[in-house]
């Protein structure tokens, strides 16, 4: 009864294996059987990325343990799709999942397909309730829950019915490209429904071992103490690195180097996320155990934790400059002589929480040294020429000696900006001579990385009485918490978007960035424009109903046009669709609601329910694409031919499940007339792919899409000239087509092309280095940013009378982008953005308590599941930015930015209460039905 | 460090006593291990010598019909108890207990019987048993015994097994008769952790418009899962009608001992949210006696 040996049948294959005890089967089956399609995201049975099918039930392989399986039969994502006569024959589901984009980073797919499957297994024609009900529990922070729902309902009808699944992934497409904006899968996803896909916590190196790192866990304090010796001590140990052992730089930051690589004896630890040691150790257990024997002794420090009182003149300095990291200013015309045009002054003060990414796949790095002396890490990170810069500068070495080998990324959203194990990873890879790994469990995700920040928005706004905004001030305090990370950019932002996307001729806007004892806070998906959003919009709804205006028509007549000057003093000379999503989502919110226009905002009871109430809510915004403020924004990309005649197009962009690699496909097969298997795509390697910049501020459409497109034009150029030369052919008459290029009338297959150039000792590959449009920073006059992004929502919510529940029925979701390159992705974005704004509406609240997380587990901090997707419909409106890529601008951030302004104002307007902080509290609400206040 | 030494994978209960009583502590019954496995994993619950696996004890993973009772095995899973035709026919507040806890993964590990021997205040399935006068069979080597469920828990995540080796074995739910109909309802918040804020089960037999016989447990209301006698007492015999549902409402938060958990819920939250919640249940269980 206590086995000897375990034996278990995985996807047909029968192993023979001793038990060890504390493994799990996820243990099992990603370390001993090297079946790593099998994702780990929580270990705390919250996720279901690690589901799997035990004896024909789901079961979540985290929590299990490894002995339970023996004698028993396991599928996994591995063993779902078949080779049959030497090609892999998908299962439907796979190939549904394909189809309609319901990959996107993929972490999670394994799961969702498993679990899926399972279903399907019992129910062979579930309903979408039944598939709601299924996948209940298993999360996917992309949010492609209607796809994916979508795409389990034509899977089910496949295998029922012996068809194939239908070619339509049922996206709105764009029109005018030949490739550009046509629906395509993905270039990885066959890899990411199959277990294939590899992530870095997958990769294995001869001799790796497994760091650890010793947090602080006081939010403030100086270090007084810290005794290596047990954890030295500990069997299996081989290296302990203090702050004493650095041998380089001794802070790394992307703007600031103020965040201590380790904190040394004597300094001061400003979060509990500060690492005063690392550890290398034969297994993450053991250095994790190691981590924990080493003893600190601390002098601790009064907690600053409020934004505010951080700028008390009293208060301690956390940092040699003080406590705050930057006063931003927004100066427009005047303001106080606007607010004596005003005949309504609104005046509110607005609070948001930090929010945490939760990207499913937690942080890892692999740092591996080479033979000839350099270093390579393996790791999923937003800016791979970056980290190159920091992990280089930490070892002391020169740049070039470091190698990052960007990794599949099981999403970002901004949370993969900043350094996190690649330093460590790189010096404990650095002492030792060999490979290490640091992965990060979930808790020390939800502790160390950089979070949204939590801000007080002070909002003034003043108009006449037909609705003419005239004046606007608003003062915001952003918690910026321990370390710089991109804070200053953020409410750089923030600031900047305060007075929303609206044209008023006098602004002025103040943003203090402050320190704290808190977890740092950086780039977020919004990056600053939710939250300063949340508390325009809503302002605009208070001061419609003040003025007795409907709140769409006081939006539409204030919205920015072409030819509004912004806040910051940026004259939009093109693609300015705020009106246009304005009216496509009032005329949808009409059609789908069949109410009449002066009734849209009215609550409504639902039938045969009267203690359910709907209504709905809107709201707009903006948000700027690129980085801007003067900065260069470049990016490179590489188009080269390969003997085989197939392209590919290299960045060191970073796709973390965005779909910006399929962006760079069509862009290059548009400009080369490729079919999309034509073109590979490679990023993030900085020995093999040009710096293509960081992945945030909604750039790399438009950046390094341009570069894309520019680089395959010069080598369609490139090309065009040579073989005009060796064929003695006009240019003119030389034409790339699918096949191969057309000279005169002759044809060349792109094999043969490939041989005329290396014969003619011509490149085979051609570089672009991209710089977007020049810009300027705040304060001065003129471009602040080369393009905006507009965009609509109006919100259908149901508020439960009895209990103040609150569920988000439905989202009109109409965002300008330009043009839509990618409409699969584009609809991932949407669908993941709407979601992602529910969660941070109604679930989302990262809670320190002086200094401490309190939401240090996934069971704390709850993201969105499929119960709290809404119906979403999106409306793509193309309004052309001359200097993007066929007109486009970003998306990314823009998708999420109206929701939570839109679902609280819908709870305004059904219930009276008007919301001054996220998330919604279903008691508070509750309250004020019964009491009224 | 391992979070355990040995797993021992016993096929009776008379093994798992022996083994449970031999092995040193701290030793752990462990059955689909969703709960202890995370308790281990986060240390809330330190390393153990022993974790000895009740799942492979076949007579526990049986659900029978036995003369007037359903005998559920303390391994069956949720989601066993949800498919199951006899419990579908006679314990409706069991079957959507067990069907909201979770996703389909958890349900096809967590057992009945970890449910009910983690002895939270509130956990659904153990709400549900509640109402619907179960009785818990305990094993230990001096053989096996019974008790009725209202004497099993001893305060919030304790039980009267606390500190023994003994382990529970079956769940007796007497079957449904004409005329008797049961519901199970929870409110759950939309942040933190997904317990509910509040849960109710009523089971209830009809006289003609008469409440013959009533059963409500609440949770949390109390440091163990509690039933509402009281307001039990008070209905017996009573006319099943608005008016004796609002008597009952307030005798329920006159008996009903609720707490205030920091960032899910206030106590007064609770007393506003019991009253409708009961009122839903008792109406749903009434209309099943038909």
């Amino acid at each position: 009864m206590n086995n000897q040996t375990l034996t278990i049948n995985v996807n047909g294959k029968t192993y023979q294996v001793p038990p060890i005890p504390g493994e799990t089967l996820s243990d099992l089956l990603r370390n001993r059987l090297k079946l790593t399609g099998t994702k780990i995201a929580c270990e705390e049975s919250e996720c279901g990325a690690c589901t799997v099918i035990m004896n024909g039930e789901s079961v979540l392989s985290c929590s299990t343990p490894a002995i339970k399986a023996n004698g028993k039969f396991i599928l996994t994502i591995e063993g779902l799709a078949k080779f049959e006569k030497g090609e892999l024959k998908l299962h439907p589901l796979q190939e549904a999942f394909i189809k309609n984009g319901a990959v996107q980073c993929g972490f999670c797919i394994p799961g969702q397909i498993m679990t899926a499957y399972a279903l399907l297994q019992h129910q062979p024609s579930p309903t979408s309730a039944e598939i709601q009900h299924a996948l209940k529990d298993t999360l996917c922070r992309c949010a492609g829950y209607p796809t994916i729902e979508r795409s389990i309902l034509e899977a089910a009808d496949a295998v029922r019915t012996g068809k194939p699944v239908d070619n339509d992934p049922h996206v709105p497409t764009s029109s005018g490209g030949k490739v550009v904006g046509t629906a395509q899968a993905r270039p990885d996803s066959v890899a990411k429904v199959t277990g294939a896909a590899i992530y870095t916590d997958d990769l294995e190196f001869e001799g790796m071992v497994y760091g650890a790192v010793r947090r602080a866990m006081v939010p403030h304090a100086f270090l007084k103490s810290i005794n290596c010796d047990k954890a030295r001590a500990l069997p299996g140990v081989h290296a302990v690195m203090t702050a004493e052992d650095l041998p380089g730089e001794k802070n790394h930051g992307l703007v600031i180097y103020d965040w201590p690589i380790l904190v040394g004896v004597g300094e001061r630890v400003r979060y509990v996320g500060d690492a005063l040691a690392i550890v290398a150790a034969d297994s993450t257990d053991i250095a994790r155990e190691a981590a924990a024997l080493i003893e600190v002794e601390f002098d601790l420090q009064p907690v600053i934790s409020d934004p505010v009182i951080s700028r008390h003149p009293e208060s301690t300095s956390l940092h040699a400059n003080g406590n705050l990291l930057k006063h931003i200013k927004v100066r427009k015309g005047d303001v106080a002589e606007g607010f004596t045009q005003a005949d309504v002054i609104m005046e509110e003060v607005f609070h948001t929480p930090s929010t945490d990414h939760l990207f499913m796949e937690p942080e890892c790095s692999v740092a591996v040294p080479t033979k000839e002396g350099r270093m390579e890490v393996y790791v999923g990170s937003q800016i791979p020429y970056q980290d190159r810069l920091q992990v280089a500068r930490a070892l002391g070495w020169p740049e070039e000696r470091v190698r990052i080998v960007g990794q599949l990324m099981g999403g970002g959203f901004g949370g993969k900006e900043d350094i996190a194990g690649q330093i460590h990873a790189a010096l404990l890879a650095q002492k030792l001579g060999r490979p290490v790994k640091i992965l990060w469990d979930r808790q020390e995700s939800l502790l160390v990385h950089p979070k949204r920040h939590a801000t007080q928005i002070t909002v003034r706004l003043g108009a006449k009485n037909d609705g003419t905004l005239v004046s606007a001030q608003t003062e915001l305090y952003g918690d910026t918490g321990a370390y710089a990370s991109l804070g200053e950019k953020v409410l750089t932002r923030a600031t900047t978007h305060s007075a929303g996307p609206y044209l008023i001729p006098n602004v002025h806007a103040d943003c203090y960035a402050m320190y704290t004892n808190n977890p740092p806070a950086g780039a977020f998906r919004g990056f600053g424009v939710l939250q300063s959003a949340f508390a325009i919009e809503s302002v605009m709804d208070m001061l419609a109903e003040k003025l007795g205006m409907d709140r769409i028509e006081l939006r539409r007549k204030n919205a920015l046009r072409v030819g509004s000057e912004t806040s910051t003093g940026q004259v939009l000379r093109d693609s300015v669709g705020l009106v246009e999503c304005i009216d496509k989502v009032k005329a949808e919110m009409v059609r789908v609601s069949g109410l009449e226009e002066k009734d849209l905002f009215k609550p409504r009871p639902v039938d045969g329910a009267k203690h359910l109430v709907r209504g709905w809510g809107f709201a707009s915004a903006f948000k700027n694409t690129g980085l801007g403020g003067g900065a260069d924004d470049c990016s490179g990309a590489h188009v080269e031919l390969y003997a085989d005649g197939k392209f590919e197009v290299r960045s060191a962009a970073a796709e973390l499940g965005q779909g910006l690699v399929t962006v760079m496909q069509l862009v290059v097969c548009e400009e080369l007339s490729q079919e999309p298997a034509n073109v590979k795509v490679l990023v993030m390697d900085t020995d093999l792919t040009p710096n293509g910049g960081p992945t945030t501020a909604s750039r790399q459409t438009y950046v390094t899409g341009n570069a894309s497109r520019l680089a395959a034009i010069a080598f369609r150029e490139h090309v065009t000239g040579a073989m005009a030369e060796k064929f003695d052919v006009s240019p003119d008459l030389i034409r790339f087509e699918g096949s191969g290029l057309q000279i005169g009338d002759q044809k060349l297959t792109f094999p043969q092309v490939y041989q005329e150039l290396v014969a003619m000792g011509q490149k085979t590959m051609v570089e672009y280095e991209y710089h977007a449009p020049e810009t300027k920073p705040l304060g001065v006059k003129g471009d602040m940013h080369v393009a905006f992004s507009f965009a609509s929502q109006a919100a259908e919510i149901e508020v439960n009378t009895n209990t103040g529940e609150v569920k988000v029925v439905q989202v009109i979701s109409a965002n300008d982008v330009g043009k839509a390159i990618n409409p699969v992705g584009l609809q991932g974005q949407v669908e993941g953005g709407v979601v992602m704004g529910v969660g941070h509406t109604l679930l989302e609240d990262f809670i320190t308590e002086n200094g401490v997380v309190i939401t240090d587990h996934m069971s704390r901090y709850r993201i969105p599941s499929i119960m709290h997707t809404p119906k979403i419909t999106s409306i793509v409106v193309e309004d052309p930015t001359s200097t993007g890529p066929y007109g486009a601008k970003g998306v990314g951030e823009i998708v999420l930015i109206p929701t939570p302004p839109a679902i609280t104002n819908a709870l305004y307007n059904i219930t009276g209460l008007r919301l001054h902080n996220l998330p919604v509290d279903q008691e508070v609400v509750l309250q004020h039905i019964k009491t009224g206040q | 460090m391992s979070i355990w030494k040995e797993y021992y994978q016993p096929r009776s209960i008379e093994e798992a006593v022996a083994v449970l009583s031999s092995s040193p502590a701290p030793s752990n019954i462990i059955a689909g291990g969703t709960d202890l496995m995370l308790d281990l994993n986060q240390g809330n619950h330190p390393p153990v010598n022993a974790l000895i696996d009740i799942t492979e004890i076949e007579e526990l993973k049986t659900i029978d019909v036995v003369n007037s009772e359903i005998i559920i095995g303390a391994c069956v899973t949720h989601n066993q108890i949800v498919k199951d035709q006899n419990v579908q026919n006679n314990a409706d507040a069991l079957i959507e207990a067990c069907g909201l806890i979770g996703g389909p993964q958890v349900r096809n590990s967590a057992t009945i019987g970890g449910n009910v021997a983690h002895a939270l205040p509130a956990a659904d399935g153990t709400i549900g048993l509640l109402s619907l006068n179960t009785e818990v069979e305990i094993a230990s080597a001096t053989g096996k015994r019974r008790i009725p469920i209202t004497e099993f828990f001893v305060g919030p995540g304790r039980s009267i097994l606390e500190g023994k080796a003994e382990f529970v074995t079956r769940f007796f739910v007497p079957l449904k008769k004409a005329c008797q109909g049961s519901a199970f309802k929870r409110i759950m918040r939309a942040q933190g952790i997904a317990l509910p804020i509040l849960n109710n089960s009523v089971w209830i037999e009809r006289d003609g418009d008469l409440i013959k016989e009533v059963r409500i447990s609440i949770g949390p209301a109390g440091p163990t899962p509690f039933r509402a006698a009281n307001t039990e007492a008070l209905l017996r015999g009573e006319i099943f009608s608005d008016e004796t549902i609002a008597l009952a409402q307030q005798s329920i938060l006159g008996e009903a001992k609720f707490r205030t958990s920091p960032r899910r819920a206030t106590a007064e939250y609770r007393r506003q949210l019991v009253t409708e919640l009961f009122r839903n249940t008792i109406i749903q269980a009434w209309q099943r006696t038909f």
